[in-house]
């Protein structure tokens, strides 16, 4: 009996002892990660200053800048072309019914234009952006980081900041604004066809019908938070690519980083401008 | 008088001596996270020697030569390279003194999306940016001869082999007239043959150059064929240090290992 309790206290300690060994190690994982998220975000602060600084500095890399637009630009193009027609085909088929009910089927161009135009334009663009281009930055430059050519760059005296980050994020930042009108262009041509499916609407009055709902405040805060779309994609595609660790697993780890964080930044960023739209306009 | 004399003489030779040394590292300290890599390094490139760090995988070779040129920054000590206290200069002051540094990387670190042209023009455009077109591909070719290759220009880095790949970086850590060498394991990965080629290319790089340099190696060929001295790193210290003769003369357990 006697040994038996001893027994049990013991097992009592032991499980006090495991509980508080438990408790400690989930404190020490709170704060691991805890100063995990405080240093990355430290980290990405210091990376947006060091872009700011060298955006502004002599010597800008134009030539690299013009080849990242290309690849930015031109290499997106088509998968927004088609993006976009799909959009606006299927937002058009969809809300048809629903339009039908009211009886308002011919407010079905404007309702579309001012949904392409505001939101879905923007942001899906954004999101594909993220995958293609985010991706793509955050696998280049983790895969340059792995094999020692940003550390080449830098011991030949040539800022990589300057010449793979500035370039890359300015280059984004620029870009996604003519991509995200290419693709509110060809969702209108998509709706155009899916009016057309049930219906009989000439171009020029579906165009008419369409432009005629939109004010310029429609259009100029949808195209300023492209901008923001832009650099987020850039800063952090370049940012998870700068900061890969060792081994060709981190460059798929930089490359997954990148989208899924550009992703929430996006929507993060699109629910504020929302909000500062509503307020002001 | 005598004493007189040979006071201003040793003066004399230790501003010689303080003149001919290119790089003074006092107490060098590197730590990753609780591994202490680097613990108390002391050590002294002169004018024109080839200076090999020798040692096992994982003694901080490469960390001591990446804190030369500060691509890591020390945990303490400090480096005196051409002159100037490393540690505490950066922008422009650092560009400055790099360009006065080859490096070649263990993995050659060639730019992977530009073709070899590209590759040893990148330094050349960005810091000499006075030079002409005609200047810059002469330069280019230079470089090429001096390395021994030619018809590459058009090349993919991974059009090329590993040996070749060595010498294209080689020619663009030279491209810029270094003062210093760095050799990151320059034979790491290459067969027997061509690991004796680029030994033989440091050499010559030093002659035609008149760089000095520190080789980061564990191949033995790669020390007899260019190593004036050799230090021997082990477990973040300076384990030994001295001639080839004297290390291959040597009856050390650690040391024998490596030269038998």
């Amino acid at each position: 009996m006697k040994k038996l309790k001893i027994i049990d206290i013991k097992r009592v300690k032991n499980i006090a002892t495991q509980r508080s060994i438990k408790l400690s190690e989930d404190a020490l994982d709170q704060k691991e990660r805890a100063n995990t998220f405080l240093t990355e975000v430290g980290d990405l602060t210091l990376f947006i200053k060091q872009i700011v600084k060298e955006t502004f500095s002599r010597n800008f890399e134009f030539k690299e800048f013009l080849r990242q637009c290309y690849e930015i630009g031109n290499k997106s193009l088509p998968l927004i072309i088609i993006t976009g027609t799909i959009m606006g085909l299927v937002l058009t088929i969809q809300s048809r019914p629903a339009m039908a009910k009211f009886g308002a089927v011919t407010m079905l161009p404007g309702m579309v234009a001012v949904s392409l135009i505001r939101e879905i334009g923007p942001i899906i663009t954004a999101l594909i952006c993220a995958g293609k281009i985010g991706s793509g930055m955050g696998a280049e430059l983790g895969s340059m980081k792995v094999t020692e050519q940003i550390d080449a760059m830098e011991v030949s005296a040539t800022n990589p900041i300057r010449y793979l980050v500035v370039t890359r994020v300015l280059a984004a930042t620029l870009m996604l604004p003519i991509l995200v009108l290419f693709a509110d262009a060809f969702g209108f041509l998509g709706s155009w066809i899916g009016v057309n499916i049930k219906g009989d609407v000439s171009l020029v009055l579906f165009v008419f019908q369409a432009f005629g709902s939109i004010t310029f405040l429609d259009f100029f805060p949808a195209i300023i938070k492209t901008f923001l779309f832009g650099a987020v994609i850039g800063i952090v595609g370049c940012y998870k690519g700068f900061t890969a660790g060792r081994g060709t697993e981190s460059v798929g780890k930089a490359a997954n980083a990148a989208v899924v964080l550009s992703s929430l930044l996006i929507i993060i960023v699109d629910m504020i401008a929302v909000q500062i739209t509503d307020m002001w306009l | 008088m005598k004493n007189s004399q040979e006071t201003s003489l040793d003066t004399i030779s230790e501003k010689k001596a303080t003149a001919e040394i290119l790089i003074e590292i006092k107490n060098l300290k590197k730590s990753f996270g609780r591994l202490e890599v680097l613990k108390d390094i002391s050590l002294k490139l002169h004018n024109g020697e080839n200076l090999v760090v020798l040692g096992k995988s994982g003694s901080g070779k490469s960390v001591l030569i990446k804190c030369i040129v500060r691509l890591l920054n020390p945990d303490g000590g400090t480096i005196n390279l051409l002159g100037k206290e490393v540690n505490s200069i950066k922008g422009k002051e650092l560009s400055e003194i790099r360009e006065k540094i080859g490096f070649l990387f263990q993995s050659g670190a060639l730019y992977d999306s530009m073709t070899v042209k590209q590759n040893l023009e990148f330094p050349l455009v960005r810091i000499k940016r006075d030079l002409k077109e005609t200047e810059i591909n002469n330069k280019i070719n230079e470089v090429l001869e001096n390395v021994g290759l030619a018809d590459v220009l058009e090349k993919m880095p991974s059009e090329l082999s590993g040996g070749m790949r060595k010498r294209i970086s080689l020619a663009r850590s030279i491209i810029l007239d270094p003062v210093i060498m760095l050799y990151d394991e320059p034979t790491t990965g290459l067969d027997p043959v061509t690991s004796d080629e680029i030994s033989e290319l440091i050499n010559s790089v030093q002659k035609k150059y008149k760089t000095s340099s520190i080789i980061i190696t564990h191949d033995i060929a790669c020390v007899r064929i260019t190593a004036d001295r050799i230090i021997m790193l082990h477990e973040g210290h300076i384990y030994a240090e001295g001639t080839l003769a004297e290390f291959e003369a040597s009856d050390d357990p650690l040391i024998m290992s490596f030269f038998k």
